[in-house]
């Protein structure tokens, strides 16, 4: 065979075995959660914090955030899932420093300011209620696609809320990342985490 | 000499039998624990029973001196949405065990007569459907607690 037609046989085969190379170079970092990115907004809200004062997403800008749905008179889920929260924070240590935990009720009518922030604070320094217009919590369950429901009320007034139990994870820019589930473990929680603070992006 | 023992034998039997119908009498709790949480919120509490008798043993209830209201609840997650109902009773086969435990089954303690702390321990009866009771001190815990502290 000519040494021009090798040539013209091998070099693509080669410029192909190379693009598959690169490609095999950037595959995705070995997540442990469920990687949503791509599929899910930026987080974006206007809401009430723990202390009565406007919130919205930019205040989180340069923290990694986690954002949970939840609602106070929930006596077994929702502490639940705090205190796994509170537990990788503790496995985090330093770390922690620049995580963020977002609690938005589900039961605005209920769940006041001053009811949210006795409730996050006794779980975790890292956490914050937040709370606003049902129409304004409507649109942020919405926005991650996640939903609830309230049952109508018993006859002292009393009602139970179902809601979505997934973890919305998002990174220093804002940009959603991760989702975790009550199937996810504390490690699994922590190995993630730490990717997403080291990463400084 | 024989028929002075006898009645004493046939009561003895009479009382073994009778504590052998009871569910109450065949249960074990251990692990027991309430998870605390601020101001007047509803409390979760959590207890491992486990049942030695030949029969499953239904728990119908429960009560507290501590709470005015306590009721079973079952907490599951169904299409990733968490759903909590309350329920009428909790079984548990016989020869076999049943932990009311966070994301499952749980008793919900609403309406506490006083404050309470970190470290109390709340007296709780445990109503079966045969009408027995069985008595369960619950160790109040921190509301981040991941259990009873004491595995």
């Amino acid at each position: 065979m000519k040494p021009s037609r090798i040539a013209s046989i091998v070099l693509p085969l080669l410029a192909v075995v190379l693009l598959l190379a690169g490609c095999q170079r950037s595959a995705p970092a070995p997540w442990q959660l469920t990687d949503i990115r791509s599929h899910m907004p930026d987080l974006a809200f206007s809401l009430t914090d723990d202390g009565g004062k406007a919130a919205t997403a930019a205040d989180f800008k340069g923290k990694v955030t986690l954002l949970y749905f939840g609602y106070t008179h929930c006596p077994d889920v929702c502490p639940l899932t705090l205190a796994h929260l509170h537990a990788v924070m503790e496995k985090l240590g330093k770390q922690a420093d620049a995580v963020r935990i977002l609690f938005v009720t589900v039961d605005p009518a209920r769940d006041t300011p001053a009811v949210l922030h006795d409730y996050v604070r006794a779980f975790d320094p890292h956490a914050l209620g937040l709370t606003g217009p049902p129409r304004a919590i409507e649109a942020l369950v919405k926005r991650y696609r996640a939903s609830f429901s309230r049952e109508p009320a018993q006859g002292d007034g009393s009602y139970e809320v179902s809601h979505s139990s997934a973890i919305y994870i998002f990174d220093r820019a804002g940009k959603a990342r991760l989702l975790a589930t009550p199937a996810d473990t504390q490690d699994q929680l922590v190995h993630d985490l730490r990717l997403l603070i080291g990463s400084g992006d | 000499m024989a028929s002075r023992k006898l009645p004493v034998l046939l009561a003895g039997l009479l009382l073994a039998g009778a504590a052998h119908a009871s569910q109450a009498s065949h249960v074990h709790a251990s692990h027991a624990w309430i998870r605390l949480l601020p101001a007047n919120l509803p409390a979760g509490g959590y207890v491992v029973l486990a049942n030695d008798g030949d029969r499953a043993a239904r728990l119908a209830g429960a009560g507290s001196r501590d709470y005015g209201s306590v009721m079973l609840h079952q907490s599951t997650s169904q299409g990733g949405m968490d759903v909590m109902r309350m329920v009428d009773h909790i079984d548990i086969p016989a020869h076999g065990r049943t932990a009311l435990a966070p994301a499952s089954y749980h008793l919900m303690l609403g309406k506490a007569s006083h404050p309470l702390k970190p470290g109390d321990k709340v007296p709780v009866t445990l109503r079966f459907a045969d009408g027995s009771t069985l008595h369960v001190d619950f160790l109040v815990r921190p509301a981040n607690a991941s259990g009873d502290g004491r595995d």
